[in-house]
């Protein structure tokens, strides 16, 4: 039988926020995809990866949404939708947090996606993927 | 001229690797050999048919005293958090590949998705490594 690293399980739930981020996906299914309960896997997650697994979703979310600002030009409303996320007021703070500025001016920095280098997305994701940031949230929102 | 022969990925398992490369990814075996007087070290590499000139070694993780027991702690550790290893793929048909992969029974990650360079899926072999399936749009085209 094979060998099989503690923090494969783990793994396979950062593969389900890589791949499945667009769909309405909390916590709760990563935990799942784990085959953890939702406190354990959070600690679990952080203690593997050095955040919780709350962050490393939305901030996949905000940067494909930052891919699509950039590269396209579907209005902020639609791009929040397609990354996920439920609720516009919610990413555009959560954005402009991450991000400095608005969707709107963010926007308005970049050209468009045919300047752009042909390089891998996986690239552009595990490097574009911005650092999570919050005000005082950390303590509530991360109780792992 | 340099050319690159063979790139290696550490796996944790030669045979289960070796049956996902070539019955699920579809490569071929381009070399299988275990020394008897190198405590059985297994050479093993595969590579797609029509590349005959790159390969990839589906290297085992060694103990002691190639690599002491801590290093190989960590080295499985990295693979578990699947930071070990990637490799490349490019089709001329991300669709229909991964609707051939698929149907052999390989899990994929990222289904195909249009980037602005192409189309692009991933999926991970049994160790945790990053497989890409990319169909590199033409320069042309951009």
């Amino acid at each position: 039988m094979a060998f099989v690293p503690p923090a494969r399980h783990l793994l396979r739930a950062k593969d389900v926020a890589d791949g499945h981020y667009n769909e309405p996906l909390g916590v709760d299914d990563l935990a799942g995809a784990a085959g953890l309960s939702r406190a354990h896997f959070s600690r679990e997650f952080r203690r593997a990866f050095g955040e919780s697994p709350h962050a490393y979703l939305l901030t996949r979310r905000l940067e494909r949404a930052a891919a699509l600002l950039r590269s396209t030009d579907r209005t902020v409303a639609d791009i929040c939708f397609a990354v996920g996320l439920k609720s516009v007021g919610s990413f555009t703070t959560s954005f402009t947090r991450t991000y400095g500025r608005p969707p709107t001016a963010y926007r308005a920095e970049f050209p468009p996606a045919s300047q752009h280098a042909l390089i891998p997305a996986c690239v552009l994701r595990a490097y574009g993927r911005p650092q999570h940031r919050t005000f005082r949230e950390d303590s509530r929102l991360d109780p792992a | 001229m340099i050319k690159i022969a063979n790139a290696q990925l550490w796996v944790h398992d030669q045979d289960e690797a070796l049956a996902f490369y070539t019955e699920k990814v579809g490569m071929e075996v381009r070399a299988d050999v275990t020394l008897p007087e190198m405590d059985s070290f297994r050479w093993l590499t595969v590579g797609l048919p029509g590349q005959d000139d790159v390969s990839i070694v589906l290297m085992a993780i060694p103990g002691p005293p190639v690599m002491d027991a801590e290093t190989r702690e960590q080295v499985r550790n990295l693979m578990g958090k699947g930071f070990a290893g990637t490799i490349f793929l490019t089709t001329d048909d991300c669709h229909a590949s991964y609707e051939e992969l698929k149907g052999r029974g390989v899990d994929f990650v990222e289904e195909p998705e249009e980037r602005p360079y192409g189309i692009d899926s991933s999926f991970r072999d049994p160790s945790g490594n990053h497989i890409r399936l990319t169909q590199v749009r033409e320069l042309a085209a951009l």
